[in-house]
Formats: C-alpha cells, structure tokens, sequence
C-alpha cells in the first residue's frame, strides 16, 4: 500500500507542470438588479491567445470583458490572472490595458494622451518620451504629436487610443468594439495596424467584435455568448463551419446574411 | 445723476492720491475674500468631486444641503458664526469675533457651498465612460481626480469666479462678526453702508467705484486664465 502510495505520488511531480492560464474564469455571475446579465461557468485565456467575443446586443460581452478588465465587480465568482486571484487590483489593471468604442481622449495634446497610462505608473520623462515615440510611429500619427486630441477623426482618435494602450506594454488587452463607426477604409487600415501589432508583441487579447471577418482576421479563438452565457468556444473557422447548437447557428447565419461573413 | 458723477470724481482723487483709508479697506476686502475663497477652493472643490464620484450612503442628503448651503443669507451665517465665536460660545477661546479672521470664517461658510455644488456639477457631467478609461489605463482615486479637475477647468474656474463674487459683495455677515472697526476689520462693503448711513453718498458712491473695479480686476484676472486654459 504505502509502495502504490509512493507510485501515485511519483506519478504526480513527474507529471508535467501546466502553465496557469493567464485569465481563468470560474463560476462568474454579474446580476443587475435581478437580472443575471453575466453567467459563465468556466474560460481560460491562454498567454498569446486572441480571444474574440461574439453574440448579440445585448448578450452580455461589455459586462462580461469590464468584469475581466477589473472594473467591474462581479457579483459571485472569481477571476485568476497567472494562476493568483488578483488582490491589489491598481497593481494588476497597470498590467492590463482597455481600448473602448469611443476613443475617451482627455482634452490635451495627443503625445500627453499617450504619455498618461505611463505617468499614472511613475515612470521617468525619458522613458515615456522614448516609449510613446516608438507607439506614435507605430500607429502612424507622430505627424499628429502636438494636435489637442479633441480636433481628430475619429479615425485618428482611435488610433491614439489603441497606442495610449501599447504604450504601456500591457499583459492582457481588452478591446471592446474598437473599430465600431469607422468608415470601412479607415476600418481596414486600422484592423491591419491591429493584426500587426498583435503578431509581433504576441499580447493576450480579448476582442468584442460585431464583425466577423474581423474575427477570422485577428483572433486564435472565439466565444459565442448569448443571453449571458458563452455557448460555444473555439477555433474561428471551427465555430464558424460548425455551430453545436441552434442559436449559435442563429446568430451566425444572421450575421452572415448580414453581410458579416460568407457562408464556409 | 450728480452723486454718481461726484462719486467717481471722488474715486478717481481717492485712488489718484492713494488715500492710505481706501487702500487699506480695499487691501483687507481682497485679502479677507481671497483667503475664504481659497479655503473654499481647497476643501470645496475635493468635495464637490467626492460627491460627484463617490457612493456614499446618504449622498442625496448631504448633495440636499449643498445645494441649501448655495443660498444662505449672509446675515444668517453671521449670526451663527457670531453665537461661536462669542466669548461664551463654543469656539469662544479662540477670541476671533471682530477680527478679520472672523470676516475669513463667515465668508468660507458662505462660498464653500458655492464652490462646492459648482465643482460637483461641473465633475457630474464628465462622461461616465471617461473615469472608467482612467481607472483602465491604471489611475488611483489622486490621479483620476487631477485629470477630472483638469477636463472640468473651465467650470471651476467659473465656480471660483461664483464663490468670490459671492463674498466680495456680502455686508451682512462681515458687519456683524467684523463690526466695522477702523483700521481693523473695516472692508469695501461695510464702509459703504456706513458711509450711506451717514449720508456721504459722494463717499459711499467712490468706495462702490473702487469696489467695482476691484471685482472687476479679479474677474478679467480669473477669466483670463479660465480662457486660456479653453485655447490651450
């Protein structure tokens, strides 16, 4: 008995050590009143991994990624980042970025704009030149430097808005409907720009997106929620070719019709 | 139409030979007013943001007297500023009534609720998703209430303008925990009613000129900086 113990126990160390996920969600509620606008049992967001979210209006995924990106509580459940329930939740939203729908530019210069996310974690006055520099490059609007943000397009504002993000080289960043109200050569422009920089800085990434090209384009995985709940979890084209259930099929085939996607 | 000529006429001597009685009530109305609208500034406008920001159980309630506390008659807070600073109240050893420290007390009363309900309207009408944007990109409560005060200058700036235009023209409240004392606590406003109680009126009339165009220095000032601040 105490050989077959010592067996299992051999069999456990030797066993080989997975990596933590780098966002594990389990057993999350976020209710609203009475209404449970969130319920999602079980996801793991691997390091590298670019998770899309997808589903209807309504359906819970800005709750659901607000939730992740620790600003808002959820009513019941818990959320580990590497394994370790986050306790000082300043320290860990400085290793997570958000990129929302509307650019929410502060009423200054475009570099100050970007510099801020880097002032808030004290960081020096070379380092921030230096950084936001690189990431006003990158998104191609150094020529816009010195503009006040408030005069940009919206194509412009939301270009500063995905480098305030970069710039603080975060672990995980959330992205809700970034590209929402972009005409669609300005859409294509910044969807490439994104792809890019996602390939080559490898960041975990959560996308809400309405667009399913986008989809295919940019993410490793998605997550079809609807009413609250994420129905089906997988590879893009997996998911897209083969709804397990009807109204996953639903949504997919209105958004194909819908122009989103064409039919695999 | 006489005494108004007369009373500028009077204005322009009084200031012309710097009348050493003008400059010093105009000093202390300045000094007075600006000290109480600073402190107003300093605790009125931390928690005109708290109260925009923050979750407080009884928030309505203290937003209520805020709101109240806009309106109060000056001579209303000099009665009770006066019943504590009364050498038998309860602030009494701090031996303050009829000082200006006094007149700074009253007038603090008076602007705070100004400066405060301004500040929190001004805050309250930021874009929700924009403190949720600070909170994401990693600002604590200090950071993102700099960057509000910063998006929201323009309003405060007019809530200070509110606040110091309140004070600087109140008499009720000056007269009655200052007193009047010459050379001491005697301001702009409670020369004026003196003067027109004596019937000076040429008098009262120069010290109102001398008034006006103080206020008006401090505003074209405020406003200036307010403005600058837009173009920025």
């Amino acid at each position: 008995m105490t050989l077959l113990r010592a067996f299992a126990q051999r069999a456990v160390d030797s066993a080989p050590q997975e990596t933590p996920p780098a966002v594990a969600v389990r057993g999350l509620v976020f209710q609203r009143g009475k209404q449970t606008v969130v319920k999602v049992d079980t996801l793991d967001i691997r390091r590298n991994d670019v998770l899309a979210i997808v589903g209807p209006n309504g359906a819970g995924k800005t709750t659901l990624l607000l939730c992740l990106a620790l600003l808002l509580v959820p009513t019941a459940g818990t959320i580990a980042f590497d394994g370790v329930r986050a306790k000082d939740m300043l320290r860990q939203r400085r290793r997570m970025a958000v990129v929302f729908q509307d650019p929410l530019l502060i009423d200054m210069s475009v570099q100050e704009n970007i510099a801020l996310g880097l002032r808030f974690r004290g960081l020096d006055r070379q380092t921030i030149t230096q950084r936001t520099g690189y990431w006003l490059e990158r998104f191609g609007i150094a020529q816009l430097a010195h503009r006040r943000a408030r005069e940009l397009s919206r194509g412009e504002a939301q270009r500063v808005s995905l480098a305030r993000a970069f710039v603080t080289q975060p672990e995980i960043l959330f992205l809700d409907e970034p590209f929402t109200n972009l005409d669609g050569p300005t859409h294509r422009a910044l969807i490439d720009s994104l792809a890019a920089v996602l390939a080559e800085t490898g960041v975990t990434t959560v996308i809400i997106s309405h667009d399913l090209k986008d989809v295919l384009h940019l993410a490793s995985k998605v997550a079809v929620m609807i009413s609250g709940a994420i129905r089906q979890l997988g590879r893009p084209r997996d998911v897209f070719a083969y709804p397990l259930r009807d109204d996953v099929q639903a949504f997919l085939v209105a958004h194909r019709t819908g122009g989103g996607l064409a039919a695999p | 139409m006489d005494v108004v000529l007369d009373g500028i006429v009077q204005a322009f001597w009084l200031l012309a030979r710097a009348d050493s009685e003008v400059v010093r009530v105009t000093l202390l109305s300045l000094a007075v007013s600006a000290t109480a609208t600073l402190l107003s500034v300093a605790i009125g406008v931390p928690l005109g943001a708290f109260l925009a920001m923050g979750r407080l159980r009884g928030r309505q309630g203290v937003i209520s007297l805020v709101n109240t506390g806009m309106a109060f008659p000056p001579v209303i807070v000099g009665l009770v500023v006066t019943v504590l600073l009364w050498r038998s109240g309860p602030l009494g050893f701090f031996h303050m009534l009829y000082t200006p420290w006094a007149m700074v007390l009253a007038q603090f009363i008076l602007s705070l609720p100004i400066i405060t309900g301004i500040s929190m309207a001004a805050i309250q009408q930021v874009d929700p998703k924009l403190r949720l944007q600070l909170a994401a990109l990693g600002a604590s409560r200090l950071q993102t209430f700099w960057v509000l005060v910063r998006e929201t200058r323009l309003p405060l700036m007019a809530a200070v303008m509110a606040g110091f235009g309140a004070v600087i023209s109140e008499v009720g409240a000056s007269m009655m925990v200052g007193g009047n004392i010459l050379g001491e606590t005697r301001v702009l406003t409670t020369a004026i009613v003196m003067e027109t109680g004596k019937g000076n009126f040429a008098v009262a009339m120069a010290l109102s000129v001398v008034l006006m165009a103080m206020v008006y220095v401090v505003n074209a000032y405020l406003t200036f900086v307010q403005q600058r601040g837009r173009l920025r």
